[in-house]
């Protein structure tokens, strides 16, 4: 579906449902140069059980208008206004790696509008490899590639995907090459290395958090995982073995089905 | 110690490498360093919930042989990783997987821009049966670029056609028609069964999707059927309103939209859900084993073929029987230069020749060679000839077989990796049984 935020175009998947205002709303947060795309192993299940589920493209991404925001800040207000653009009051968070740097600081910007907060591969601050991050602002291909090569995990490089015929490393190299790479993922990188307020947003959080974390995740490692849910009050958190930074695709079953529990659980769907 | 930094360097796995591993995690199927072949119809359901969401896509997974199987997706998943797609689907055969190709893009009324040399059998695909589900073609020659720009019309949906023409080996421009492809908004569709992802990976040459049949060099052997497409995931489904079915809601699955849903891989899982439901060409377990156990050595092979061919190339350019030798990599070919930019690890193991005599003298030649196998495949291990206008292409008018570039005296080679003496050898014993007939009638 396409809203306006700002007087911009917004894309959303809707997970293969229309969106229906009183149904509970969560927002699938991508993470940098990447797509609403990297969530579609996760977004069809809760919009076939009880949800709006809305997997978004940030601003100058896939298929949405407008710039790409220059700071984590910015991103986290517009997602507060792409909550309020759908009339909704409140609604679940889920981002994945930059997109948990802009949920925890919309979740501590706006805590009466946030029911649950689902971080993945998320840290409280992804300070960038300056040789990566030049790479990127300078449009270089070779930023994609090193991404992906990190991104993904010892097992998660030799494929294995869980929808058969998919070979994810190349998925996900087509998706941060889909715009230009100085515009979505150059941006996007500065964004994160500048945000510092991570670990402060974090201690003011106090709805139902949970945070997913892989063992062979290198650009968020685990122990910088722990580090951020151990600030917010009660959040749970779940590590999976063999598996890197792109967890959401890795070990897209595992994903879901702790996502599903912590979810329904916490923020129940219409149907229930 | 050195003060230079290192530099970043991404360690995705090499060429090599993915065609060993790619696909398959032994952890996850009980430590076996062989992929297993799932023989089984079908797979358990975790409960109702969990059977519902593999039917509604909402999560990955088996339901099916027919629409899929691990052992399948192992292999899809290696080519795809060899030729740098997105995905891949596997059938039954390289003519199942153009068969499902053109229906999952195409609908009645649509029409297609086709190079007009290519494998008998798909000629008559396009020439002759897709036209009964109302899908019209266009055929233009490999070698006129412009023509491919002139022949598309407001209702054309792709252009299709072999890098290497089967079985005259003229090129067409891959790269020029990928551009007048992008610019009228539509797919370029290549078979690269030829070349294998070894010599060529068409997508970096601005295909959109690619077709094998497994059956050839991939498998290598001689033993197994199979087919597949690739997806390169580059191309914008949503840029127009040319494939309505890739980007409109889909009443067969809830209204979803293949494009939005799914993007670089929206034409893999569109061409599985709908045509592996509808049309099931499926390949089997055992098949994509064969194929897997093929692919572990394709380096290896293309190789060796390819250092073959090229000596046969040099034998038979300079044989006394020998009227013409159509090879890229003969210095004389009108596609030379095209070949060394897009072949550049070898031009292949298929030899179009031309036998001093013509059809009498082919005939004798197939029938006196005792090494080469005469029969109706290209990419065995094993050398093999046949002589197209009596035999692969022997459906077509006399018409059709010049437009197809195609001559009486023309006999199709595709080079094993036997010892080269030992091939031109054979060759000889075929040559001398070949001027027989004429040496006789002139006395």
């Amino acid at each position: 579906m396409k809203f306006k935020v700002n007087g911009d175009d917004v894309f959303a998947s809707t997970g293969g449902r229309p969106f229906d205002k009183k149904k509970p709303l969560i927002i699938f947060v991508h993470g940098s140069g990447l797509t609403h795309m990297t969530w579609v192993l996760q977004t069809r299940y809760f919009a076939f059980h009880g949800y709006n589920s809305l997997a978004i493209d940030l601003p100058g991404h896939g298929l949405s208008g407008g710039k790409s925001l220059k700071s984590i800040e910015e991103m986290a207000d517009w997602v507060s206004a792409v909550i309020d653009a759908l009339g909704h009051k409140r609604a679940s968070l889920v981002g994945h790696s930059q997109g948990c740097l802009v949920t925890v600081e919309c979740t501590s910007r706006y805590p009466d509008k946030i029911k649950t907060l689902s971080l993945m591969g998320g840290a409280g601050a992804i300070p960038m490899n300056p040789e990566l991050l030049s790479l990127a602002e300078n449009n270089d291909p070779k930023a994609v590639d090193l991404m992906m090569d990190w991104a993904h995990g010892p097992a998660g490089h030799f494929g294995g995907h869980p929808v058969p015929g998919l070979y994810h490393i190349n998925t996900g190299t087509m998706l941060a090459k889909s715009r230009t790479i100085q515009n979505t993922l150059g941006v996007d990188f500065r964004a994160c290395d500048n945000y510092k307020n991570g670990f402060e947003a974090a201690k003011k959080i106090k709805c139902p958090t949970l945070s997913i974390l892989a063992t062979d995740d290198k650009m968020c490692p685990v122990k910088e995982g722990k580090k951020l849910a151990s600030l917010i009050d009660g959040s749970q958190v779940d590590i999976i073995d063999n598996c890197g930074h792109m967890m959401l695709l890795e070990e897209a079953d595992r994903v879901l089905t702790v996502l599903k529990k912590f979810i329904t659980t916490n923020y129940p769907p219409l149907s229930s | 110690m050195s003060d230079k930094k290192k530099e970043l360097k991404p360690n995705t796995y090499k060429f090599d490498t993915l065609s060993l591993h790619a696909g398959y995690q032994p952890h996850k199927n009980a430590g076996a360093r062989q992929v297993p072949i799932y023989q089984t119809t079908s797979y358990l359901f975790d409960d109702v919930d969990h059977a519902a969401a593999l039917f509604n896509l909402e999560r990955g997974g088996h339901i099916y042989s027919r629409i899929s199987n691990p052992t399948v997706g192992v292999l899809e998943e290696r080519v795809a990783s060899l030729e740098g797609g997105t995905a891949a689907l596997a059938t039954s055969s390289g003519m199942s997987a153009i068969f499902l190709t053109i229906m999952t893009l195409c609908e009645a009324g649509d029409h297609l821009v086709v190079s007009s040399q290519l494998y008998g059998g798909t000629v008559n695909l396009f020439r002759l049966t897709l036209p009964k589900f109302g899908i019209t073609c266009t055929f233009v020659k490999p070698r006129d670029t412009e023509g491919f720009k002139k022949a598309i019309k407001k209702n054309t949906k792709g252009i299709y056609g072999e890098l290497v023409g089967n079985p005259g080996n003229e090129l067409m421009n891959m790269p020029e028609i990928a551009n007048i492809a992008h610019e009228a908004g539509i797919p370029l569709i290549v078979d690269s069964t030829y070349q294998t992802p070894y010599l060529c990976k068409p997508f970096e040459h601005g295909a959109d999707i690619v077709i094998h049949s497994l059956t050839k060099w991939m498998a290598g052997h001689g033993s197994s059927m199979a087919g597949i497409l690739v997806e390169g995931g580059n191309f914008d489904w949503m840029q127009n309103d040319k494939f309505p079915t890739m980007t409109k809601p889909y009443e067969g699955y809830h209204g979803l939209s293949f494009a939005e849903e799914f993007g670089p891989t929206a034409f893999t899982m569109k061409a599985r859900a709908e045509g592996m439901r509808d049309f099931g060409p499926c390949l089997s377990p055992q098949n994509a084993w064969n194929v897997l156990q093929g692919l572990e050595t394709l380096s290896v092979r293309m190789k060796k073929h390819c250092e073959n061919a090229e000596e046969m190339v040099k034998y038979l350019s300079k044989h006394e029987s020998v009227a013409w030798v159509s090879h890229p990599s003969a210095p004389n070919h009108p596609d030379s230069a095209l070949a060394d930019k897009l072949l550049p690890n070898g031009k292949g193991s298929m030899i179009a020749f031309g036998i001093k005599g013509g059809k009498d003298a082919g005939v004798a030649f197939i029938n006196n060679v005792k090494l080469a196998s005469h029969l109706a495949n290209v990419g065995d291990t094993r050398t093999l000839v046949i002589h197209p206008a009596s035999g692969t292409h022997s459906q077509m008018d006399e018409a059709t077989l010049k437009f197809a570039g195609l001559s009486h005296d023309m006999i199709r080679l595709s080079v094993g990796m036997e010892d080269i003496d030992d091939i031109k050898n054979d060759f000889e014993i075929g040559f001398r049984a070949a001027r027989k007939p004429r040496l006789v009638s002139n006395q």
